[in-house]
């Protein structure tokens, strides 16, 4: 394959075939025997109930993820002076998405920052602050703007503790919503993980759940390094359980842990971000269904990535499942398929697979949208299709 | 982990960046809010003279709503200027004629014009001869490191020919606390500041005693003892950092303030545009230094930019500016001291536009006669010059003569020479540095990596020659 058209029909015809039961002359998939189940009414109606697994009893406390984030930053605040924060409208708004609410009254004009709607130039100030010694949170109103504070973030940011010698620390945290947004279309929903995840230098996580969202954030900001917080805008007012560990104002995740949601021993879908959500939900029809046991692993931390816990995970299992929402060419997933044949070949029982948004600029009508990402039962037939249940 | 590790042996000295044109988000808030809360305000008191105006200084919060009074004779909104009202349809043009004026102190003959300038010589003679030892030694060195980069012993330089007083003229006016982002032509500054020959020289041969452990391309030096952060390839990343620093110097109560420079050229990337608003709006205490040498690699000022030079973009940003001449070291020093005054008693910005001209190729890899004549430099060099020009004013004050000004640059030189052959025969960095201080400490996988290195470099040995690094196989895991 030469030219980039075909695997773009390739990619979206994926999505196409299972969502319409349409064309099956797909090169990649034809290894593995179609027999996918087409009674889209019943996944439909699961999709919807994907919350439910995580529905908690009466007396756990329960956060939404921005919750979880708001008091992540309201402790760092209050624990050291040395951290500010800063982006469009994160003072007097509260936020493009109330993360920040309440801070600037808590914490005043000269930490909780207003700037000008300059990425390039707040990322630049940030960078500056942090070398001088502050710890700067600085929030894009979402990863997509952020592209204009790249350079920022991988050439000054992820690269000056090198270049100079390791005398120069640049202890920074960049945050915001990344990936699938509804209804925004190209311009402003699209996954940036593989992108940051491939900077030596910087250290990538992307939350799900509140205890994720709390336990990393505070992580990242306390973190010497630069670290990107991928966060997603359509998990910020989903609720979670808080175990009582993380409503202490001491609780940190430890990056390069991968956390295993669900314990399975027929196959490992690896995932992060929202699509962990989509994949316990796929898990549960899985063993309704057809009795499959399927261990869900959530990455929390990209970069480093927890190797180890896939590789074990998929000594149980012998087969594995990529899961996320950006693009196929180059990314998270392709990373993990990657590390399959380096470092799991002799476990697999069947070829490694992937399940990946579409290798399209996100469309803005909500059917061609839909069709652009994963949901709940392409993951499930996709596996399904895997094990040949 | 068994990753191939490629290492990328060029940097491109500069970055092109697109910026691209974003929609607008519709999350974004629009006027409304603002324009809401300025109906609401208070009534002003009668009258339409003079209106103070929604200028915050740089908190969020700070600015007032204003109102447009009925039967006013002039604009009133937010954030906008004081405008007087007229019926007369006139775009506003730049008129040559009223460029911003150039601030000297003394003459091409090293005169001093008259006294207005408030500098007491005689109580500078000391940091004047250091000035003036500054200057001369930043240009013998670029002289030898020049050659040694045609000779093949170093890939890459970047001589200051011709802007030596810009940089050493502004260091000689700041405080040691003040913290510096240069860009690549301010050796000066360090030079003036102290950074010894020896680090220079280690630095540009990228043995195991330089700071950044031979890591960067020649010239790109860093000095945490001295406050000068390293120098970034990519051009113009250094001033946002700068507002930056300045707001950490702001936030922490320092009396210091930070300091960048840059080229006319850098002046139209974004970031230069981000750096000033941002700083004009937080407040900070940033000098930002222009040296406009009327050539960007091989474009011409007049086809970098319109207007009124960089001064004229200050302005722009209500960024208090002025325009000095760059080959008048007292008077560069004197805007500068100037400038740290303002900026840290007033808490904000100030913008240096020093004019210049390169009198050197842009770098080793430029040859500038391919687009400018060779007599136009000529020209220049004979006709003006930072190091001539205090030569003369230090002749005419008995401080300077010919002896010691030889003795002066053949005892650079062999300290040089010296310096080199030192640098030369110094061990490589350990092998280990390759992957140290990429994350405060080396990572799990790291630290496989290195493992694996020295395992290969151990069975094969005679296929790697590794005793020139520092440690040889010992030095090939972290000791960290």
């Amino acid at each position: 394959m030469s030219a980039a058209r075909p695997m773009a029909t390739r990619l979206l015809s994926r999505s196409l075939r299972t969502t319409f039961n349409g064309p099956r002359s797909i090169a990649s998939l034809a290894r593995v025997p179609s027999r996918v189940p087409t009674g889209s009414t019943n996944l439909s109606r699961f999709a919807a109930q994907q919350t439910r697994t995580l529905a908690s009893a009466s007396d756990v406390k329960t956060y939404t993820v921005r919750e979880a984030l708001n008091e992540a930053l309201a402790e760092e605040l209050e624990a050291d002076p040395k951290v500010f924060i800063l982006g469009e409208e994160v003072a007097q708004y509260n936020g493009a998405y109330k993360v920040t609410k309440g801070l600037l009254d808590r914490f005043g004009p000269d930490r909780v920052i207003d700037t000008p709607i300059t990425e390039s130039g707040f990322a630049g100030l940030a960078v500056g602050a942090a070398l001088a010694g502050l710890k700067p949170i600085t929030e894009f109103m979402t990863w997509n703007f952020a592209m204009q504070a790249i350079d920022q973030i991988i050439n000054s940011a992820a690269k000056t503790h090198y270049m100079s010698g390791g005398i120069q620390p640049c202890s920074i945290t960049f945050r915001g919503p990344n990936g699938f947004a509804a209804g925004v279309a190209a311009q402003h929903s699209q996954d940036y993980t593989a992108w940051y995840g491939s900077i030596p230098g910087l250290k990538v996580v992307s939350p799900w759940s509140s205890e994720d969202a709390k336990g990393l954030l505070k992580a990242a900001i306390r973190d010497p390094n630069p670290v990107v917080v991928l966060e997603n805008e359509l998990l910020y007012g989903q609720s979670f359980p808080m175990s009582e560990a993380a409503l202490k104002d001491d609780f940190v995740l430890p990056f390069g842990k991968a956390k295993i949601e669900r314990v399975g021993k027929d196959v490992t879908l690896v995932s992060l971000s929202r699509c962990v959500g989509q994949c316990l939900t796929a898990a549960e029809k899985l063993k309704s269904q057809y009795g499959v046991e399927a261990e869900v692993i959530n990455l929390r931390s990209i970069k480093p990535m927890d190797v180890e816990a896939i590789i074990n995970s998929v000594k149980k299992t012998g087969n594995l499942v990529a899961v996320e929402s950006g693009f196929p060419s180059f990314g998270v997933a392709s990373e993990i398929l990657a590390l399959s044949m380096e470092y799991m070949f002799d476990y697999l029982d069947s070829p490694a697979q992937r399940v990946t948004g579409a290798e399209v600029p996100t469309p803005y009508a909500k059917g061609l949208e839909a069709m652009s990402f994963p949901d709940e039962d392409l993951i499930f037939k996709k596996v399904a299709q895997l094990l040949r249940v | 982990m068994s990753f191939s590790v490629p290492l990328r042996r060029t940097l491109l000295p500069r970055s092109y960046r697109a910026i691209v044109p974003r929609y607008p988000c519709l999350t974004r808030r629009c006027l409304s809010s603002s324009v809401a809360a300025a109906a609401e305000a208070p009534r002003e008191p009668e009258g339409t003279k003079e209106v103070p105006m929604t200028v915050g200084d740089g908190g969020a919060g700070t600015s007032r709503p204003v109102k447009q009074r009925p039967g006013s004779d002039r604009l009133v909104f937010p954030g906008a200027v004081n405008s007087k009202f007229t019926n007369r349809l006139q775009f506003r043009k730049f008129d040559p004629e009223k460029a911003i004026e150039t601030y000297r102190v003394m003459d091409t003959e090293g005169k001093i014009f008259d006294e207005t300038h408030g500098l007491d010589f005689d109580m500078l003679k000391e940091e004047c001869l250091k000035m003036y030892r500054s200057m001369v030694s930043v240009s013998i060195m670029d002289q030898i490191m020049y050659d040694s980069q045609r000779q093949g012993r170093i890939s890459f330089y970047i001589v200051n020919a011709g802007e030596e007083g810009i940089a050493v003229g502004s260091a000689a006016a700041l405080s040691e606390e003040d913290v510096i982002y240069a860009q690549y032509r301010e050796a000066g500054v360090l030079m003036y500041r102290g950074y010894g020959l020896d680090e220079f020289v280690n630095q540009c041969f990228a043995n195991k005693k330089d700071h950044g452990k031979g890591r960067n391309m020649p010239i790109h030096y860093t000095s945490k003892d001295l406050n000068f952060h390293p120098i970034s390839s990519t051009l113009c990343t250094q001033l946002p950092h700068a507002s930056g620093a300045g707001y950490a110097l702001k936030m922490e109560g320092k009396e210091a303030c930070a300091v960048t420079y840059f080229g006319e050229g850098a002046a139209s990337e974004g970031d230069f545009h981000a750096a000033l608003n941002i700083a004009a709006t937080r407040g900070c205490p940033t000098i930002f230094i222009c040296r406009n040498n009327g050539y960007a690699i091989s474009t011409p000022t007049l086809e970098q930019y319109r207007g009124d030079g960089i001064a004229s973009r200050g302005l722009g940003y209500g960024i208090d500016t002025i325009r000095v001449d760059g080959n008048d070291t007292w008077a560069v020093y004197k805007v500068t001291k100037e400038a740290r005054e303002m900026a840290i008693a007033q808490q904000k910005p100030v913008l240096i536009e020093a004019m210049s001209y390169r009198v050197s190729h842009h770098s080793t890899s430029d040859d500038s006669f391919a687009y400018r004549a060779r007599v136009e430099v000529e020209d220049w060099k004979r006709r003006d010059n930072p190091i001539t020009r205090l030569r003369k004013f230090m002749e005419l004050r008995n401080w300077w003569d010919q002896d010691r000004d030889s003795q002066l640059r053949s005892q650079t030189k062999s300290e040089i020479l010296k310096a080199i052959n030192i640098a030369e025969r110094e061990k490589k960095p350990a092998i280990s540095s390759m992957w140290e201080d990429i994350y405060d400490v080396p990572t799990k996988d790291q630290r496989r990596q290195m493992e694996e290195l020295k395992d290969v470099l151990h069975r094969y040995p005679q296929e790697y020659d590794i005793a020139a690094y520092d440690g040889g196989e010992d030095g090939v895991v972290s000791k960290r």
